[in-house]
């Protein structure tokens, strides 16, 4: 009786020391900081420029862009020693606008003190906060907000992930008359039935750069999105082949290129 | 004895660190005195009941309790113009009450500005029940629900942005808000769960076939309704199965593309993009089937004989067909002119009179 006493009391302590281990490993610090990401968009070497850039991609195709979009979400930030900060689940989903400078910075506070050698994203919205119940979808995840640019399929209840938009001459002629391209990626593996996943994740190294948060130090990290590797990747898209990809199985390929968009650039000027 | 009481302590003990080891983690919120108190409001809640002979509901409840107040919000939503661009069509237009909130008399969904949809609408009942909705299950979350027709530029074609913003601007919703919500805030949240809390209210299980199987009054059935319930048993309940008369799954009963159609409708495909979902739509329930002509996704059949001739003689064998309705070889139902009538019949006796005509879901004029 007596052992069984002590396997009660043992048990009972496992379990209080297991109820208590908080998810984050950072239990106990007490010095927290901010950290930002800039999402620079570009198309090869030059600034993407909406409307008024004309580029050329891999296929040999002219183009403009009229709108870009992404979400980024589920950030991580990594150490040397190769632990992670998971950046809390409700204030890490960010939508990254090319039109309004303002939403390619993104914020990460409570960051605690430390430094970070890189950084991983989900682009798009995974497949749980696709399907939690609308209390928990604020800010940029509400469905039908006008700031977040339409990046909701309402008759197929969803987030789209990706938005690129714009003109190219080898497009073909829509019934408007004009030659447009518009690729609306998203799909997150469906409910009850299994649809195809186009989730992917982005994991970046600062390479020989460290950022070294901490309460007086933000570092602010710019992040490269080239534009030319939405058409260039494992598999080269063709404007003139498909100018329309939305709802198709197509856009898995169109995902996959753009996982490997971002690159990790520099380091601003810390403040 | 006492070696339990020692175990007893142990317990009390082992509880009494589990619970104080978890308090240095808690964070402690200082109380600031002069904080004003919450906007007191009463609600009153709404006695919503699960019939007797369904089973249990799919819709989460908890997450939005059903009231009075909530669902009368819900309720002036739903019948106002103020959700379509043009303040023409309200919920209520192609969900018609009387007509089990179907749109009777329409081949196809009809919008602003006289526009025709791809689809007969659907009508609106028991859907706490639902696990999918729309002919090819696009919407799982019955609060997301009306964003889809609110936004559908051949619905109502506005966006939710700006329908919240008339409702936010007009005189008549912010009491209605603060009495279902404690605030005149107009937040998505609530404006969409305000409309599921009224669409929740539309509950039909008091049709004759209820009241017979729950062996209540006026739950009779002659002759001929009691053999089409047997044939129907036979023939029809492996897709429309159970109390709700769906199994909630998409099929394709033999309907070829609608050659006519601008654009082929692929139906379920359309929200997988798995190819073995092409041509395959939503079974739907047969419960007030009387009053919710025309049938199938696109209302090509307008009477109920029709579309038991369609499964006695007009199933057209295709890839997509579902296997129950090619057993041996034959495609189809084998069912004699008679027992087409018979099954009618049956289906007649699920018209709940007292959920087309309960005032409860009329307009309030």
């Amino acid at each position: 009786m007596r052992n069984f006493c002590y396997f009660m009391l043992a048990l009972l302590l496992g379990v209080s020391v297991w109820a208590c281990n908080d998810p984050d490993p950072e239990f106990g610090v007490n010095e927290f900081g901010r950290l930002q990401l800039v999402f620079d968009n570009v198309v090869g070497t030059e600034d993407l420029r909406l409307q008024t850039g004309i580029y050329n991609n891999a296929a040999g195709e002219q183009f403009s862009v009229s709108l870009l979009n992404y979400f980024v979400s589920n950030v991580r930030l990594k150490r040397a020693d190769g632990s992670e900060y998971v950046v809390p689940q409700d204030s890490s989903y960010f939508l990254i606008k090319e039109a309004e400078p303002a939403s390619q910075t993104v914020t990460i506070t409570n960051v605690p003190a430390g430094d970070y050698v890189g950084v991983s994203y989900l682009i798009g919205v995974d497949s749980l906060r696709s399907t939690m119940d609308i209390s928990r979808r604020k800010g940029v995840l509400e469905p039908a907000g006008a700031h977040n640019g339409g990046m909701y399929w309402d008759w197929n209840s969803g987030y789209i992930f990706f938005k690129l938009e714009g003109v190219s001459p080898q497009a073909p002629v829509n019934p408007a008359g004009t030659r447009s391209f518009v690729y609306h990626v998203g799909f997150f593996g469906g409910y009850e039935t299994k649809t195809i996943n186009n989730l992917r994740t982005a994991t970046l190294s600062f390479g020989s750069d460290v950022a070294q948060v901490s309460a007086t130090n933000t570092p602010r990290l710019t992040i490269r999105a080239d534009i030319l590797r939405v058409f260039d990747g494992a598999q080269r898209v063709s404007i003139a082949q498909n100018n329309n990809v939305m709802v198709s199985p197509f856009s898995a390929t169109i995902a996959s290129n753009y996982a490997n968009m971002f690159q990790y650039s520099q380091p601003v000027k810390t403040n | 004895m006492k070696r339990w009481q020692g175990l007893g302590v142990l317990i009390s003990a082992g509880l009494f660190g589990l619970v104080v080891s978890c308090q240095s983690n808690a964070p402690v919120e200082p109380v600031d005195p002069t904080e004003p108190e919450p906007p007191q409001y009463q609600t009153t809640p709404y006695p919503w009941q699960k019939p007797a002979n369904f089973p249990d509901p799919v819709y989460d409840f908890s997450k939005n309790p059903l009231t009075q107040e909530g669902v009368r919000l819900g309720k002036t939503l739903f019948f106002d113009g103020t959700l379509s661009h043009d303040g023409t069509i309200t919920c209520g237009f192609c969900h018609i009450p009387e007509a089990a909130f179907a749109h009777t008399d329409h081949t196809l969904s009809h919008g602003i500005r006289d526009q025709i949809g791809p689809r007969n609408g659907l009508n609106i009942q028991n859907v706490a029940w639902s696990r999918t909705f729309f002919w090819d299950g696009g919407i799982r979350d019955l609060d997301l629900l009306p964003i889809a027709p609110i936004q559908n530029p051949v619905e109502m074609g506005d966006t939710l942005t700006r329908v919240l913003e008339k409702v936010r601007k007009s005189a008549k919703y912010p009491p209605l808000f603060k009495a279902a919500f404690g605030t005149t805030e107009v937040s998505q949240e609530r404006f969409l769960k305000a409309l599921s809390q009224f669409m929740l209210t539309m509950v039909s299980a008091n049709s004759r076939y209820d009241k017979y199987v729950r062996k209540e009054a006026g739950g009779t059935m002659n002759e001929q309704e009691l053999r089409g319930l047997n044939l129907f048993k036979q023939n029809c309940s492996t897709c429309h199965a159970g109390e709700l008369f769906t199994d909630q799954s998409f099929r394709n009963n033999g309907l070829l593309p609608n050659p006519n159609a601008p654009k082929p409708d692929l139906g379920r495909y359309n929200i997988t993009l798995n190819e073995s979902d092409k041509n395959k739509f939503r079974v739907p329930s047969l419960r007030n089937i009387e009053r919710t002509l025309p049938y199938m996704h696109d209302g090509r059949f307008s009477s109920l004989e029709a579309v038991l001739n369609h499964y006695a003689s007009g199933v057209k064998d295709n890839a997509a067909l579902d296997p129950v309705l090619k057993q041996n070889g034959q495609v189809g139902i084998a069912l004699t002119k008679q027992e087409q009538q018979d099954i009618i019949a049956f289906l007649r006796t699920l018209t709940d009179q007292q959920f087309v005509a309960d005032r409860q879901f009329q307009p309030e004029r």
